[in-house]
């Protein structure tokens, strides 16, 4: 106890690490089911069914799978930037995760909020900062690889990359223009009118998000976004059709699960961004005067949970049965943690953080399911002539109107 | 031995360690991570002092801009491995003298000041109330004239690189 007295950021922290780096992992894994559900339901098919009831273990057998697989490394490749570039792109993507707030920082242990790892002033740039070195990640491991087709996808991603972070980060200065502030929380609290707790109204029903007078650095932001991490309709790095599999094309085993780890972990990433630039972060959508909305993360679990005990019963058979009674039971279990009085109010922000950045990830997913690939010119005149210049006005327009309001 | 001495020592050990690996490895793409190892631990030693917005800054635009492109060029020349000179007569007799005395004089000017170990203790830091918010009332209303004026000096380099660019025609 003496030690944790001592040093309350250290062990804080170190548990907050240890916590956050658990639950992400497992979303990573569970991403990959819900990205292969989704796009199998677009597409008319049932996507994984086999291993599991619905296919739940199927990333826990992957995960087996590129363990036990044989890690190749090619005798002409550069054998310390070769292992060092997987390493490099997930550490990396992992890191920027550190500094979102998943909830208010009103709930704190020993001093220290909760819900944030690295509570920054200038939480914003740090992450620009970490995303901005994952360009090496790809570009190391195109080169590294010594082979025509990784180098030709690594060049091809790091021009995508670094032509598109000028875009998207150009976008979001006209939210921080608008809060005057580079840390999360100054940002979610700095909509005029706006505060840490509760969400403020234009008209008495438009929510004051960021994403209203912003609407134009939304779009570019999420455009830009998708692009920055080499996602379908941008996944030029990758194009099979003719690069094979772009820079990763040499990587196997779990070298070649971390770079999809950290492709999926800047997916949240992005997503978690968005939600606070211009959604609002953790804050509900309704006032706090209405507080049904208590009941709503408890109510939500119980629903699902009812809904896979229904499947339990009527429709699982043999093993898979006795798997989804399982899943029946954590979801009625973590519902009822939800539903207990004391909960309710600490599960608001985060359910409600959840839910938005849950909703950026369909988003993704169904883009990936409807959109086909951008030829290479295309993507970069998109880029540069019409992404970069669109969200340069809005940031001008965004000044001009500040400074208007401001003196008139 | 408090947190930031060590990382005080990690950090400088780091830097210095990646400025010798610079100038020795034989592969220009090693030559690169090197300089980017050594940035990123500067951006770490400035976030000791307190100077978050400089530390950002660095890392965003030398290691994740700069470093980029160099890294870019070498991976599109595929710059082979160096071509080892032997040491020329000037680096022999006027080089190697004039570096062992600099370094020695800067050996002697930190053994004399005080900033070194204020530095390391962290008590050298700008104090917390030093914002961005105050870093950004300095840039655009003190120094104003000096910020433009290196703006257009950085935007005549562009042109000169478009022009340079655009001669082939």
């Amino acid at each position: 106890m003496d030690f944790i007295s001592e040093h309350p950021v250290l062990v804080v922290s170190l548990i907050k690490i240890a916590v956050l780096l658990f639950i992400v992992m497992t979303a990573l894994a569970y991403l990959t089911w819900f990205e292969r559900k989704v796009v199998a339901r677009i597409q008319s098919r049932w996507g994984p069914y086999y291993v599991g009831a619905h296919g739940l273990l199927q990333p826990l057998a992957d995960g087996l799978k590129f363990l036990f697989k044989e890690d190749l490394t090619p005798p002409a490749s550069d054998r310390f930037v070769y292992t060092l570039a997987p390493f490099l792109a997930l550490s990396l993507a992992l890191t920027t995760l550190a500094l979102i707030p998943f909830g208010p920082p009103t709930l704190q242990v020993f001093g220290q909020p909760v819900f944030v790892v690295a509570n920054s002033n200038i939480g914003l740039l740090f992450l620009f900062a970490i995303t901005s070195m994952g360009v090496y990640g790809v570009a190391l491991a195109g080169w590294s690889s010594n082979s025509k087709y990784p180098l030709l996808g690594g060049l091809r991603s790091s021009a995508q990359m670094v032509s598109y972070e000028v875009a998207l980060t150009l976008s979001v200065v006209g939210v921080l223009l608008l809060a005057g502030s580079f840390s999360f929380n100054g940002i979610i609290a700095g909509v005029p009118g706006g505060s840490l707790g509760q969400t403020g109204y234009w008209l008495h029903f438009i929510p004051k998000w960021n994403v209203f007078p912003q609407i134009v650095g939304f779009l570019c932001y999420i455009t830009a976004a998708v692009a920055e991490t080499n996602r379908i309709p941008f996944d030029l790095p990758e194009a099979e059709t003719e690069l094979v599999a772009g820079f990763h094309t040499e990587y196997s085993s779990f070298k070649f699960a971390m770079f999809f780890m950290a492709e999926y972990a800047n997916m949240i990433t992005v997503s978690c961004l968005a939600t606070i630039l211009f959604f609002g972060g953790w804050l509900s959508p309704f006032p706090n005067s209405w507080t049904w909305q208590l009941y709503l993360p408890g109510a939500g679990l119980v629903a699902l949970g009812l809904y896979c005990l229904y499947d339990t019963v009527k429709e699982m058979r043999g093993i898979a049965r006795l798997q989804f009674a399982v899943v029946t039971l954590l979801c009625l279990g973590g519902g009822a943690i939800c539903l207990i009085p004391r909960v309710m109010p600490i599960a608001q922000g985060p359910f409600w953080f959840l839910a938005k950045v849950g909703l950026f990830i369909f988003f993704y997913v169904w883009v990936r399911g409807t959109l086909p690939r951008f030829r290479y010119d295309q993507l970069m005149s998109f880029g540069w002539k019409l992404l970069l210049p669109v969200s340069l006005a809005n940031l001008v327009g965004t000044a001009l109107v500040i400074l208007l309001v401001k003196r008139g | 031995m408090n947190l930031p001495l060590i990382l005080f020592f990690f950090c400088g050990g780091l830097a210095v360690l990646g400025a010798i690996l610079l100038i020795v490895a034989r592969e220009p793409i090693h030559s690169a991570l090197s300089l980017i190892l050594v940035m990123v631990s500067l951006a770490i030693l400035y976030l000791l002092l307190g100077a978050e917005f400089i530390a950002a800054v660095q890392i965003i635009v030398y290691a994740g801009a700069v470093m980029v492109l160099f890294v870019f060029v070498i991976m599109l020349l595929n710059a082979g491995v160096e071509q080892r000179t032997n040491w020329s007569k000037m680096a022999k007799y006027a080089g190697m003298p004039l570096g062992i005395f600099l370094l020695l004089e800067i050996t002697r000017w930190i053994w004399r000041s005080t900033a070194g170990p204020q530095a390391a203790n962290g008590a050298g830091a700008v104090p917390a109330a030093f914002s961005t918010h105050d870093l950004a009332m300095a840039l655009f209303r003190q120094y104003l004239f000096p910020f433009e004026a290196t703006s257009i000096l950085i935007l005549i380099a562009i042109l000169g690189a478009l022009v340079l660019a655009k001669r082939s025609e």
